[in-house]
């Protein structure tokens, strides 16, 4: 079976008649000034995501070294005890892995359902809703939600229980499994347009080989839409990296990684800590911490993350369609 | 003897609900949102009454450290809470940037669709995209590290200080920085959304529109922008939405007072202090034990809440003249 058509040869015909210009000179003065603003907005875009970015990268040069990046952060009252941002960064690559494991099973398992069963409609279409509802709702909303709930008494093995009995509800546990919200649209949405884009016959022609529906999206559909998933994490991992509110509200307010409980690993979860960007946030002259360089080192470290996962996201979409066998 | 097979491979139904099981685990989620935090809230409405406490009187700083000092089983008195300027300077910010950032967008937008030369095309397109990338705290620096100075040096002059001293401290965070920097924040989803609708606007009525003899300018903005209006409207939607909730970078450059600017101040007006509603609830969600605070708080996000809530219905009801069109958006 060829893969390749080889091209046509081009024909010896008379070139076509070229449009005839359209040029700015003939416009009336209105369509003009509305030239200008479009140019002007168009370049003023590219101005300002240059100037932040070049700004960031400026600052956190200057402020960055690696003996920040590699030790923890001690309280101290001049910048220069205060140690540097190994925590944080621990701490945002924890919750990040946390959110995105509890997201991408909930989001793969409600695309599968939505594209492939969708019965009854009124059910499919209120998923498809609560899905957008959800990526609408404000990131703080969902924190204090998340607080609502794990503050409940049964759910205080996830934090640690004060003296007087009440639940503290903040813990990694807590947060990441409020961050696995706010990355659940990009998954979902990412996954179902690949699961959409899958030719019908490919599941009719499994299933009249005699396959289970299940067993068709275990070993036809799911390895097609690997990597759309995996297109939704990077994203839904983007937006993790960068949120602030969750981590504020849900992961206590610990410059360290503290434990809690002995159990290895589990404590880890169960314990407070920080992100970079709560520690941002902390350090900036809004925070406590007054400390504008290490503010700068650690939004640059921020800004990198963020910048390489939507990169990365962008360059796996792009790779895998193009390596698409079509139908 | 059946030890080759342990387990039976699940039949298409059994499938079907476990699958859609977890599917409406997401409902569920969300109506246990709507319903903790209404419990939560509970005392607060019905200390203050279902709309009043969004009413103005009195000063709202002074109300919520009232809160804070009392214990542990406080008296109804304790919740009274009038949060209008707090809601005036969500309202203030967020309808300034939606629609300051609305005119960027399109512009932007028809500069992306018909205007660009192709280079410059790439370039426009992944600085959209980073400017939506970036985290809101990264905002809130920069805005609080250059422009509030910028503002306090440069735009603000003592005059102008003295003439409100005894209200209000003007130091450079305000109304103008809030607004310009969510105008920078909400302006990257806009232009994604509109990019998206005029691309799918079929070319065959641009194209009717330019053989009738109209030229670039008026193909693009009378028919392509005039059919994507619904999606214009659904952009505006979704951007107020998110700048409701904007609640980290506002707690960092809007100077954080419970002050509601005052439109007879003149320009003064643009650099007064205020905080919204979100970045309230971010500063004092310390204070949560104390359970005045609390309930107050969980007022808060229920506004919140239902604010975008009602915002997403507006956005998908836009979006639907779209979608009879055909146009994908």
């Amino acid at each position: 079976m060829a893969v390749s058509v080889p091209p046509a040869p081009p024909r010896a015909t008379a070139p076509r008649p070229r449009p005839r210009k359209d040029p700015v000179s003939t416009w009336p003065w209105r369509h003009r000034i509305a030239l200008a603003m479009a140019w002007g907005c168009g370049l003023s875009v590219i101005v300002t995501a240059f100037a932040i970015v070049v700004y960031m990268a400026v600052k956190g040069v200057q402020y960055l070294n690696f003996h920040l990046l590699f030790s923890h952060p001690t309280p101290g009252l001049a910048q220069g005890e205060t140690g540097g941002i190994l925590d944080p960064v621990l701490g945002t690559f924890m919750l990040t892995i946390i959110g995105i494991l509890i997201a991408v099973p909930l989001a793969v398992c409600s695309a599968l359902w939505l594209v492939e069963y969708g019965r009854p409609a009124g059910l499919a279409r209120a998923v498809e809703s609560g899905i957008d509802v959800i990526a609408g709702t404000p990131d703080i909303v969902i924190a204090i939600f998340g607080l609502a709930i794990f503050q409940l008494p049964i759910l205080s093995p996830l934090s640690f229980t004060s003296a007087g009995g009440g639940v503290f509800g903040r813990s990694f546990i807590a947060a990441g499994a409020m961050m696995s919200l706010i990355a659940l649209p990009y998954v979902f949405n990412t996954t179902r347009e690949g699961l959409q884009a899958i030719p019908a016959q490919m599941r009719e022609a499994s299933w009249a080989l005699g396959k289970t529906r299940i067993c068709t999206i275990r070993t036809v559909l799911l390895p097609q839409v690997r990597r759309h998933i995996v297109t939704g994490s990077a994203l839904g991992m983007g937006r993790i990296v960068g949120d602030t509110a969750i981590v504020v509200v849900l992961l206590g307010a610990t410059l360290r990684i503290e434990k809690q409980g002995s159990i290895p690993g589990l404590d880890i979860l169960k314990g407070t800590g920080s992100t970079l960007t709560s520690y941002v946030y902390g350090a900036s002259p809004a925070g406590e911490g007054n400390a504008p360089q290490k503010a700068y080192a650690a939004a640059f470290v921020l800004l990198i993350i963020v910048v390489a996962l939507n990169a990365a996201a962008d360059w796996i979409g792009r790779r895998g369609s193009r390596m698409e066998i079509a139908p | 003897m059946t030890f080759g097979r342990l387990r039976e491979p699940w039949t298409d139904r059994q499938a079907g609900w476990r699958l859609g099981a977890v599917a409406c685990l997401v409902l569920v989620l969300i109506l246990l949102m709507i319903v903790f935090v209404t419990v939560k809230a509970w005392p607060t409405l019905r200390a203050n009454g279902w709309v009043e406490w969004l009413g103005p009187g009195g000063n709202v700083d002074k109300q919520l450290d009232a809160m804070i000092k009392v214990g542990q089983h406080p008296p109804d008195s304790a919740y009274h809470l009038r949060a209008w300027p707090l809601v005036y300077a969500t309202l203030l910010t967020s309808v300034v940037a939606v629609g300051l950032g609305l005119i960027v967008s399109v512009f932007t937008a028809v500069f992306i669709v018909e205007f660009a030369p192709r280079r410059l095309r790439e370039v426009v397109i992944p600085a959209v995209r980073l400017l939506a990338a970036v985290p809101s705290v990264i905002y809130g620096l920069i805005g609080i590290l250059v422009l509030v100075p910028f503002f306090n040096n440069h735009l603000i002059g003592e005059g102008r200080k003295e003439s409100v001293k005894y209200v209000v401290q003007l130091n450079g965070t305000g109304l103008g920085v809030a607004c310009l920097i969510l105008m920078v924040m909400v302006t990257p989803i806009m232009v994604a959304i509109i990019v998206d609708a005029l691309r799918g606007i079929p070319r065959g009525w641009t194209e009717g529109a330019a053989a009738l003899g109209a030229n670039r300018w008026e193909t693009v903005w009378s028919i392509s922008v005039r059919a994507a209006r619904p999606a214009i409207v659904a952009a505006a939607v979704l951007s107020g939405a998110r700048a409701l909730g904007e609640a980290v970078m506002l707690s960092m450059v809007s100077g954080s007072r419970g002050f509601a600017p005052n439109l007879f101040d003149g320009l003064t007006y643009v650099f007064e202090p205020l905080r919204p509603v979100a970045a309230t609830m971010v500063e004092n969600v310390d204070a949560m034990n104390v359970p005045p605070i609390k309930s107050t708080i969980y007022a808060f996000a229920l506004l919140l809440l239902f604010s975008s809530l009602m915002l997403s219905l507006a956005g998908y009801a836009a979006k639907l003249p779209m979608r009879r069109q055909g146009i994908r958006v």
